[in-house]
């Protein structure tokens, strides 16, 4: 089946067989597994190491929530308090967030969606694998020989002159995991670029590939600077070079604006991935073009464009002028507006769509609420007035929170579970999946909607201890906490459990009209036997029957027969 | 790619001497005050340094016309970085009461 026209496509089969080979069991090994160089393998490869990194960092964030059960400070020592908030925040930002969705779902699926065998560099993107994991493992050392403190961001001059602890250890790995990130955009980038199949144009593209692109646009264009700026630092810290440090002649303000220029780009290297993966599911699990294509696939890259130029809301109170933060506060209010962008188009998709409501579309609205929390406190913080008293409060907390955490691990869970019949070939247990996205979204809530609250009352953030009448919010927060690590347990034990046992998904189980579902599941290691010629427009579901499926019984699939 | 143009070996070692004399230039220069102008010249001869070395030991002279914009483009987003930041120190005093 290489041609797709505007011709029925072979309907879903009732009762799939998986197919005889495909990309899992080409070769074993674990050789086979660490030279590989199929973008989907190195895909899983990237899954296992950020799961890794996932559960490192949210031991030391449930480790903080216990303290902070408690008015006093019993749990933990002040400094071990500094280095836990310290490690996973480090742990989270580069060793989950920014891989998370393009090292995993982005490998995985570039290729398939433009109807190519792999990336254009292979072996770079198993370079990048490696780069990645000696990162960690460097990192990993820096925790286990004492820890790191003084918070992710690294701040000048504590971070050069006055911390004890093992600073130029961790920036080296974050360093060394910096080039994973840089070979992964540039891949992606070629790989748009001189790689589509014949009849993919650009306007062709999956918005997943326009949110991944622009992704890679910000990785490439931004890490070097977050290199360069950690190389200061050490050569600071290690030499005494006068660079940050005000005692010997620098400027602890440019490490700030060098930093958020990197940083601030950096929270879209997050959220656009997950925005592009929210088109993908709202899409298909509403059988609709997304309303606004183009805008939704404009608005990418202006997010990627405009995200360069708002950085210094993040200093307003550290003494820059008022004049640059006037500029960088209205600049912050005009990054909104593409945000806003997707989601009223996101909205006016599901209008009158043919909706479905399977897990990853329940994912995928738990998305919309709580990216659009995040988004509007965003514009709290960047009001000049309003961000002198909520700054560095539990307020800044629970906005990143809600866009990180809120957006793009709901979002990556939502992927995960829609492609997971296309990734493993079998389906994940509906039910179980259901009940996850729900016990993720009411955890997350409990636990990061009191830190509003919090904040707003004057809680500041990183302190291990606090005035008694602040409690209940805490108590609040830490049991939301422990529903949300349940929640997050669960999907980790049914998939594993499902990749033997789930009934066999079939190429096309949603009724999608991506390229990657015109192929077997799993696929084969070229992913199309042959090249396929695209005559389709993105997004057309004429002729592509409803979901037959999901078959977790036959009754169920009668359901969904009509 | 069509970055096969094979430059004659001359070239490349003009461009070295001329990179050669900017240092010894830059060396000399930093010796003489000239007052404000100093860090302007210093970079004026550091930009004519770098620019020799991406239009030759680059290549980028003779690339593709996507290439010279992807070069430019990452020129005009390192003035994004500087011009920005700068709009913070040189307006930092501007509100100060006199
Ligand atoms: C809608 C656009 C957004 C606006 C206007 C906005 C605004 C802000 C502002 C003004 C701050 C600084 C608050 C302070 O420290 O006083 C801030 C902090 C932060 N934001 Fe956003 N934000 C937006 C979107 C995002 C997104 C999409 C992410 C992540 C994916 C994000 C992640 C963060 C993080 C991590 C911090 C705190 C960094 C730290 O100090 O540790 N923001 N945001
Ligand atoms: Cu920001």
């Amino acid at each position: 089946m290489s041609t797709l026209t505007a011709q029925p496509l072979s309907p879903q089969p009732l009762a799939p067989e998986l197919p005889a080979n495909h990309y899992l069991n080409e070769s074993h090994g674990l050789k086979s597994w660490l030279l590989t160089t199929d973008h989907k393998r190195i895909a899983l490869l990237y899954m296992a190491s950020i799961t890794l990194m996932f559960a490192i960092g949210g031991i030391f964030a449930m480790l903080m929530r216990l303290e902070l059960l408690t008015p006093p400070a019993d749990l933990v020592s002040d400094d071990t308090y500094n280095k836990l908030f310290t490690m996973h925040g480090i742990i989270m930002v580069w060793f989950f967030l920014i891989p998370s969705i393009p090292t995993t779902l982005g490998n995985f699926l570039v290729p398939m969606m433009i109807g190519a065998k792999d990336l254009a560099f292979p072996k770079l993107n198993l370079m990048s694998w490696y780069l990645f994991n000696i990162g960690a493992v460097v990192t990993i050392y820096a925790i286990l020989s004492g820890g790191v403190d003084g918070g992710w961001t690294f701040y000048t001059p504590l971070s050069t002159g006055y911390l004890n602890s093992h600073v130029v250890a961790a920036a080296t790995g974050i360093f060394i995991a910096g080039f994973s990130s840089i070979l992964t955009g540039l891949n992606f980038i070629v790989t748009t670029h001189r790689m589509r199949a014949p009849g993919m144009t650009w306007k062709r593209l999956p918005l997943f590939m326009w949110s991944n692109y622009a992704t890679s646009v910000i990785l490439v264009l931004a890490t070097p600077v977050l290199a360069i700026t950690l190389a200061l630092v050490a050569v600071e810290r290690l030499l005494h070079f006068g660079i940050f440090n005000p005692a010997l002649g620098g400027d602890p303000v440019l490490f700030q604006h060098l930093f958020w220029f990197y940083s601030h780009p950096a929270v879209y290297i997050m959220i656009l991935p997950a925005m592009g993966v929210i088109s993908e599911l709202i899409s298909t699990f509403s059988r609709k073009r997304p309303f606004g294509y183009a805008y939704i696939a404009g608005s990418s890259i202006a997010i990627a464009a405009f995200g360069f130029v708002v950085w210094a809301h993040h200093m307003f109170v550290a003494g820059i002028s008022v004049y640059a933060a006037l500029v960088f506060s209205l600049m912050s209010y005009a990054v909104s507006l593409p945000s806003a962008v997707k989601v009223f188009n996101w909205t006016a998709t599901l209008y009158k769509g043919s909706i479905s409501y399977r897990t990853p579309l329940l994912y995928a609205l738990g998305f919309l609420g709580l990216f659009t929390v995040g988004g509007m406190t965003g514009l709290f913080l960047a009001a000049l007035g309003l961000d002198v008293h909520i700054h560095d409060t539990y307020f800044v907390v629970a906005h990143f929170h809600y866009i990180m955490v809120g957006g793009t691990i709901m979002a990556y869970l939502g992927g995960i579970h829609y492609w997971w019949p296309k990734i493993s070939g079998r389906m994940y247990p509906e039910v179980w999946g259901r009940l996850s996205a729900l016990l993720i979204f009411v955890g997350f809530n409990l636990t990061f909607f009191p830190q509003f609250i919090l904040g707003y009352l004057g809680m500041p953030r990183r302190y291990h201890a606090y005035p008694p009448e602040f409690q209940v919010w805490h108590v609040l927060s830490t049991a939301g906490a422990s529903i949300l690590g349940v929640g997050y347990l669960l999907p980790l034990i049914y998939l594993t459990w499902s990749y033997k046992n789930s009934p066999v998904a079939g190429p096309n189980p949603w009724g999608a009209s991506g390229l990657e579902w015109q192929t077997q599941s799993p696929p084969i290691t070229h992913n199309f036997v042959t090249t396929p010629i695209v005559t389709r427009e993105a997004y057309d579901y004429t002729g592509i029957p409803a979901p037959a499926l999901a078959v977790r019984s036959e009754e169920e699939a009668s359901t969904y027969v009509s | 790619m069509s970055s096969q143009h094979i430059l004659p070996r001359r070239t490349y070692f003009l461009v070295f001497l001329a990179l050669e004399v900017l240092t010894v230039v830059t060396a000399l220069v930093a010796s003489i005050d000239l007052g404000a102008a100093n860090t302007v010249v210093a970079l004026c001869i550091a930009v004519t340094k770098s620019t020799l070395v991406v239009l030759f030991f680059m290549h980028v002279k003779y690339s593709s016309k996507m290439t010279k914009l992807t070069v430019i483009l990452g020129v005009f987003w390192l003035m994004i970085l500087l011009g920005m930041t700068m709009t913070d120190y040189v307006s930092r005093l501007w509100s100060t009461v006199r």
